[in-house]
């Protein structure tokens, strides 16, 4: 689960670096990912090489359309409309997923077999090798993309000064465009992946999101190591206080985690304050 | 700056008085009056989230979690202790005003989503407690045999007498807080929310009036949950979940959030819309309430409460240079 929320705390930061919007629909994207799979995969029993490009480009879409239509056309952007405006716009996501998947939770099968493998004495699902893996996969090519890639560089700049970016001719909606659906193309996979572990339902999203959230404070907001690093202590906590405290109380550790967190020290265990102060909101 | 005018604080309180009249005679909908009695209870609610949000700028998303607690501290006191519920509702006061204190001292600190995600996760856990707290919450199964209210042995056993305690207590709040904009602390809030920094300059302690306004909206929070539980008599988690922190948002942003009228406007009208209007569509009203909420963020960022003034702009009747309506 650990890179679960790893792959959430990166999108809740990619949004965030360029456009400083906490976007409270991370986890529906999420949901979005494992239910979408779940209908290529399963019900039209297309195979999952195929399946996983089809379902991140259907909720890349999504995450185009998120911005054009609840993000952009809001005139007074404040902190308060925009976190609104998600909230919003999340809601319709959550009742879209009603609608066309009702309150079922769906199963997905792993992609490669349900046989439990055995590791250094530990038993491991297959499937959580394959999440780590696409963790790194994630991991690399956004580094390439920030560090190599035109467009990367452009979004690295709106992060660091949008009107100077707009300065040397970057388009920073476009930019912010780009942002919301790389971020929901990465909740998708963060969905595919947890869904043959998990199972998915249309209103997982809230806690997902609660829970990336308490990964990117816990690493730092705005950090992409401090987000991977938060997502994988957030996902070892977690297991073991169900195991050691109270599996009902699992849900809470996470929130509890970031309350106390949020009120110690805001600014992470790789963030800086400073930084912090200077950040619009 | 827009004052309340006598006039329409005249009209309120008379359409208030002679709503339940009418509509006990129209058999249709007789029942509206038990919508009416809920809508006052979010009205409380809503006027101290509208102080909170609209006032003081600052957003909250837990706090189902006081309504929450107020409730269960009304229903476990009067339930298993038998205690006198109007003291019972004190102590929920009591008790949620500590919580709200340790939580929003830290929590105001920070600004903007770090504030929103702070109370959204603080509503989460404490749903959980009374999910999981079986033995004194009665768990997810709920607690029943709630009593209900009486003074002196005059007791508010039907839902006309109920309507009038509770918008009896909507009208007094609405009165403290209309006050409350106007004086010191209102002009300090109004500061807060135009520019933080610059409210600093001018001298206003800044964190110690967010608190206390935060403090005030939960301990509103708080009674109109103990009045939830003596009116429907039983409790059980899903209420107090963060849907409802959700919904009350809702409420908010859609009457109006800079205006207390507009925060009552809102509650009445979703309290309508979810138990009425809206019945045909089950569980999808999320997704309506969903699109109305975003239109209304972005075609009508001050809410409905706005619209008449709006109108009257767009028409070029308008004598006075619109200002930002404020109450």
């Amino acid at each position: 689960m650990g890179s679960i929320y790893a792959m959430i705390a990166v999108g809740f930061n990619i949004i965030y670096n360029v456009t400083e919007i906490i976007n409270l629909a991370q986890g529906e994207f999420v949901v979005l990912g494992g239910l979408v799979m779940v209908f290529i995969r399963v019900t039209l029993s297309i195979p999952t090489i195929l399946a996983f490009p089809l379902t991140l480009l259907i909720v890349f879409m999504v995450g185009v359309l998120f911005d054009r239509l609840a993000i952009r056309p809001i005139k007074q952007p404040s902190v308060m409309t925009l976190i609104i405006a998600t909230i919003a716009a999340s809601m319709i996501l959550k009742g879209s997923a009603m609608f066309i998947w009702g309150k079922d939770p769906y199963d997905l099968p792993a992609f490669s077999g349900r046989t439990p493998i055995n590791f250094l004495g530990a038993f491991i699902q297959p499937q959580a090798l394959w999440i780590m893996g696409l963790l790194v996969v994630i991991v690399l090519a956004l580094t390439l993309f920030f560090e190599r890639n035109i467009m990367g560089k452009a979004m690295k700049a709106c992060a660091d000064n949008p009107d100077a970016a707009k300065l040397v001719g970057i388009n920073v909606n476009h930019m912010i465009l780009l942002s919301f659906a790389l971020s929901a193309a990465i909740g998708a996979v963060a969905g595919i992946g947890m869904t043959p572990l998990a199972l998915m339902e249309y209103d997982r999203g809230a806690m997902l999101a609660v829970k990336g959230f308490a990964a990117v404070i816990l690493g730092g907001l705005g950090s992409f190591p401090g987000a991977i690093l938060g997502g994988l202590v957030l996902g070892l906590i977690e297991s073991l206080g169900a195991g050691y405290i109270s599996s009902g109380y699992k849900d809470a550790f996470a929130l509890i985690i970031l309350l106390l967190l949020l009120f110690v020290k805001p600014s992470g265990l790789l963030g800086n304050a400073t930084v912090a102060k200077l950040k619009k909101f | 700056m827009f004052r309340i005018g006598r006039r329409s604080r005249i009209f309120f309180v008379c359409a208030l008085l002679i709503a339940p009249w009418i509509i006990q005679v129209i058999p249709t909908i007789s029942h509206y009056l038990d919508v009416l009695v809920f809508a006052g209870i979010y009205t409380l609610i809503t006027i101290g989230l509208s102080l909170l949000m609209g006032y003081a700028g600052q957003i909250s998303l837990g706090h189902a979690a006081f309504f929450g607690i107020g409730a269960y501290i009304s229903g476990i006191l009067t339930v298993q202790y038998e205690w006198n519920p109007w003291f019972c509702m004190l102590v929920g006061v009591v008790v949620t005003v500590l919580v709200a204190f340790l939580i929003g001292t830290p929590a105001l600190k920070l600004k903007g989503h770090y504030l929103a995600m702070a109370t959204l996760a603080f509503g989460i856990v404490v749903f959980i407690f009374f999910n999981e707290e079986v033995a004194v919450t009665g768990g997810p199964d709920g607690m029943g045999g709630i009593p209900g209210l009486s003074i002196w042995g005059y007791s508010f056993d039907t839902e006309l007498k109920y309507y009038y305690l509770v918008w009896g207590i909507v009208a007094a709040v609405f009165l403290f807080s209309v006050n409350l904009v106007h004086s010191r602390l209102g002009r300090a809030l109004r500061a807060i929310h135009t520019s933080e920094i610059g409210a600093n300059a001018m001298g206003v302690n800044v964190s110690v009036y967010k608190i206390q306004i935060f403090v005030y909206s939960a301990a509103l929070a708080s009674i109109a949950g103990s009045l939830y539980a003596h009116y429907i008599n039983f409790i059980s988690p899903g209420t107090f979940d963060l849907s409802f922190s959700v919904k009350l948002l809702i409420m908010i942003v859609i009457g109006g959030m800079y205006s207390i009228w507009g925060a009552i406007l809102g509650a009445v009208l979703i309290s309508f819309l979810s138990f009425e209007w809206l019945e045909m569509f089950k569980e999808y009203e999320i997704l309506v309430f969903g699109l109305i909420l975003l239109f209304v963020t972005i075609f009508l960022p001050d809410g409905i409460i706005s619209l008449p003034k709006k109108l009257r702009g767009i028409m070029g009747k308008s004598k006075k240079p619109s200002g930002q309506k404020r109450d």
